[in-house]
């Protein structure tokens, strides 16, 4: 066996300095990425994955320190520097065009030449497709997929010239349990070849799997390591312990336990889907036949394999898409032709997905976001004016109770970490008090501990009688908090079933498809 | 109303839409290029004004329509260049670098051609036609649209190119991506400024040439102001294809036909106060508006200055 020390490091990242107005986004720090292992970056939202990733990717410039690549002092001023160098990202946000295809998106920025290499490109998709085990059409327009589906395509662009190096940063949070292990399939055998890989994650779980060395990052500055020694002799047990006192400091509760309250019985209901189907572009209808029927502070979950229509169904009950046939029926009123406005008003809200594009104004400040769908309401406008006091006051209080991690709410929202802005369009919408409320993969991209306060928020809403329908491709969050749980494939929706104790099996059945639905 | 249906009138009709469309072929394509990459460039009136100029001076001193065009391009993309220093690498608002390009070319062309001819308004060399065989034999309308200068039908040759480079090549991909999503051009390794300037400077060259066709094709001579608001109307027209840069030609064409219309209904005898008329062509644009112009196609990042480091 070679000793680390003897082996070139791919690469050597050594004070690394990035500060922002108002917050330090790294300090001083010092990374090493050896060839052939996977070294897994872990911390809460905000404290500085993303920027240090960024510096090595040339999105961000560094204030100070460097970079060696095999033992070479670089600088990398671009991202096409650091491509050239054989560095590959899969960013955080997904970055591709959504307007050009899935292969042009490929091809862009590698054939500079006059004519595009399309056939050559399909070739090598279709290669890195098998490797990946992943279907992806190559014609089809990139806004037009899930955002699943895109991340797999952005993993496809990652490896397209990566050959030195791969960084994920949170590649798993929008995949499948079984999307996710292919990942972790494919991230070996990348290793295994040498590839170096960093792995960000807030998944303890995976970065402990998959990493063959962890480094801990806390408001900028690295708080902790655990080394391939310690990951082998220590218990998981021990380690998940210490990794997680390093992410959140001492007094960490991350683990706290939620579940479902007992619905009583005289709950009447009031949320119904009755038959609705969407005839979509394809052969296939895109939701096919869905109807399922909800009492007062239920919580549904809706599991499946990203893609399979979750998207469609709720952007059907918010009002963004329109209904081929069936009816939605909120309170004994029908309401799927109303607009989202209407059905807003009536007290059906829809926390989408994309939060990054559709929830949020990104040059606008964190307080007037916070405020985006309540223009005109007391006690944010007064005679139609703005009070800019309530509005901040307000965001101060969400700010605090979800321990966003911000200088203070005037700043933008575009320029907090990933999971902060989660959060701040998270706690704009648990604030309001609806009826029926659409979770479209709600914790996806926050740590632990947000996780586990918001998790706790939609249980808390659910008992004070709000019904919910929680999309996810968590099975683990689904049963923590939901009363049913049914799962879509391929445009149709399962009976819903009762949660208990260990149905995570056959959940997964269905969600391939392997018993009839 | 006999006037209205002579072939006098249609053949004089098509062949002054085609020689008045052809400046909003070029400049619209140009500027559809600048679009599509992010830019939206105001200044086209003044790129076009600029090649004008350029073009006549060009064409007097080397006493040919060819050279002509060459310099009346070299100017509006000489021109171009500032829009590219100001806007694509410092940054600063498209609309207002724009429109100080514009006012800016209508001074400076005008003060110089004041300076230098004074009041002599030189004629420039001749551009011959060269009526392209048998199309040109169609009855009526076939030495209309079929008997012009080269350098007319080079301009329907610029459009199918470019439809060909948007679609098929990497550069074509890259300008599409800086308009729509800049951060992911950048991410595939391809560079936001380098393929905004490509496009600036190509709206530049396609503009001057515009402009310069307008005075070497069309006028036969200089005058101040001569571009006469065609650049914003190829803005219009970029917009309202929307994207889809083959429609330029038919759009032009359209709109050329009802800028030649004075001529055409004077040359047929019917008598209609010139005023209403040269009204018509901008009275379109705003009905085209209203008809199609809630579906015009805009790009995400249309007018925005891109910084890499602000997400
Ligand atoms: N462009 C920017 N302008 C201002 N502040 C920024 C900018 N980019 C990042 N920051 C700040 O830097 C800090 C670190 O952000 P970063 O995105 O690196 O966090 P992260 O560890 O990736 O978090 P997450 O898990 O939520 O993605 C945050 O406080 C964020 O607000
Ligand atoms: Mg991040």
């Amino acid at each position: 066996m070679v000793l680390a020390s003897e082996i070139t490091p791919t690469v050597e990242l050594i004070g690394i300095t990035k500060a922002y107005p108002g917050v330090v986004a790294n300090s001083d720090i010092h990374l090493t990425l050896l060839p052939g292992e996977v070294h897994s970056l872990l911390g809460e939202n905000g404290a500085g994955k993303s920027t240090l990733i960024g510096i090595l990717s040339g999105m961000v410039q560094p204030d100070a320190g460097e970079i060696r690549i095999n033992g070479k002092t670089v600088r990398i001023h671009s991202p096409r520097d650091a491509l050239e160098r054989g560095i590959g990202t899969v960013y955080q946000h997904s970055l591709l065009v959504p307007t050009l295809t899935v292969l042009d998106n490929l091809l862009l920025g590698v054939d500079q030449g006059w004519k595009l290499g399309r056939e050559m490109a399909m070739a090598r998709l279709h290669e890195l497709a098998t490797l990946l085990d992943v279907e992806i059409d190559p014609s089809s327009i990139v806004g037009d997929l899930a955002l699943g589906q895109r991340q797999q395509v952005e993993i496809v662009r990652a490896l397209w010239r990566g050959e030195g190096v791969l960084i994920l940063d949170e590649p798993t949070s929008m995949l499948t349990p079984q999307g996710a292990e292919k990942l972790v399939q494919v991230v070996r055998r990348l290793v295994s070849k040498g590839l170096a890989v960093v792995f960000i994650t807030h998944k303890l779980s995976e970065a402990l799997d998959l990493g063959d060395r962890v480094t801990v990052l806390r408001r900028g500055k690295i708080v902790g390591e655990v080394t391939p020694d310690e990951l082998h002799n220590k218990s998981r047990l021990q380690v998940t312990d210490e990794v997680l006192k390093m992410i959140f400091g001492e007094k960490s509760d991350a683990s706290q336990g939620t579940s479902a309250t007992q619905l009583s019985d005289t709950a009447g209901e009031t949320f119904r889907v009755d038959h609705v189907s969407v005839k979509g572009d394809g052969p296939h209808p895109v939701l096919d036949e869905v109807s399922f029927a909800l009492k007062r502070g239920e919580i549904l979950g809706i599991a499946g394999i990203d893609g399979n229509g979750q998207k469609e169904l709720a952007e059907v009950l918010a009002g963004q898409r329109r209904v081929d046939n069936g009816e939605i029926i909120l309170e004994d009123l029908s309401i799927q032709h109303l607009s989202i406005a209407a059905r807003q008003a009536k007290g059906l809200r829809y926390v989408t997905d994309d939060r990054h594009g559709e929830g949020m104004v990104g040059p606008l400040s964190i307080a007037l976001n916070v405020v985006l769908k309540r223009v005109g309401e007391a006690p944010f406008w007064r005679w139609s004016f703005v009070r800019h006091g309530a509005i901040r006051e307000f965001a101060r209080k969400l700010i605090n109770d979800h321990d966003v991690r911000t200088p203070h709410e005037e700043v933008a929202i575009s320029t907090l970490s990933g999971g902060n802005m989660q959060k701040v369009i998270l706690a704009r919408e648990l604030a309001l008090a609806p009826q029926v409320v659409v979770y479209n993969k709600p914790t996806y991209g926050l740590d632990a501990r947000t996780t586990a306060i918001v998790l706790a928020r939609i249980a808390d809403q659910a008992r004070a009688g709000v019904t919910t329908v929680f999309i996810s491709t968590e099975l683990s969050e689904i049963v923590a908090i939901c009363h049913r749980v049914a799962v879509m494939y391929r445009g149709q929706l399962s009976e819903p079933i009762s949660v208990r104790p260990g149905i995570e099996l056959q959940l997964g059945a269905l969600m391939t498809g392997s018993t009839a639905v | 109303m006999n006037g209205l249906f002579s072939e006098l009138f249609i053949s004089s009709l098509v062949s002054g839409g085609v020689i008045a469309g052809i400046p909003l072929i070029y400049a619209g394509l140009g500027e559809a290029i600048s679009e599509r990459a992010g830019v939206l460039n105001v200044g086209l009136e003044g790129m076009m004004l600029g090649g004008a100029y350029g073009g006549f001076v060009g064409a007097l001193h080397f006493q040919s329509t060819w050279f002509g065009l060459m310099c009346g391009g070299l100017t509006g993309m000489v021109i171009s260049l500032l829009m590219v220093v100001l806007c694509v690498r410092l940054n600063s608002n498209q609309i207002v670098v724009g429109i100080a390009i514009t006012l800016g070319a209508e001074g400076v062309t005008a003060l110089l051609h004041g300076a230098i001819y004074g009041d002599s308004y030189p004629r420039v060399p001749t551009a011959h036609p060269y009526a392209i065989p048998l199309l040109s034999e169609i009855p009526i309308i076939g030495p209309g649209f079929f008997n012009h200068h080269v350098s007319a039908y080079f301009a329907v040759a610029c459009v199918f190119f470019v439809s060909w480079v948007l679609k098929s090549t990497g550069i074509g991909l890259s300008i599409k991506a800086a308009g729509d999503q800049p951060h992911a051009l950048e991410a595939a390794g391809g560079g936001v400024h380098r393929t905004r300037t490509i496009a600036v400077l190509s709206t530049g060259l396609l503009a001057g040439l515009g402009g310069a066709f307008i005075v070497l094709v069309g006028a036969g001579l200089f005058v101040p102001f001569v571009t006469n608001g065609k650049g914003f109307i190829a803005i219009v027209l970029a917009m309202l294809v929307r994207g889809r840069v083959k429609w330029i030609i038919v759009a032009s064409v359209l709109f050329g036909m009802s800028l030649s219309l004075t001529t055409a209904l004077q040359l047929a005898g019917v008598d209609v106060p010139i005023d209403l008329v040269l009204m018509l062509p901008f009275v379109l644009i705003i009905v085209v508006l209203f008809a199609f112009g809630r579906r015009s196609y805009l790009p995400a990042a249309l007018a925005l200055p891109y910084d890499r480091e602000q997400r």
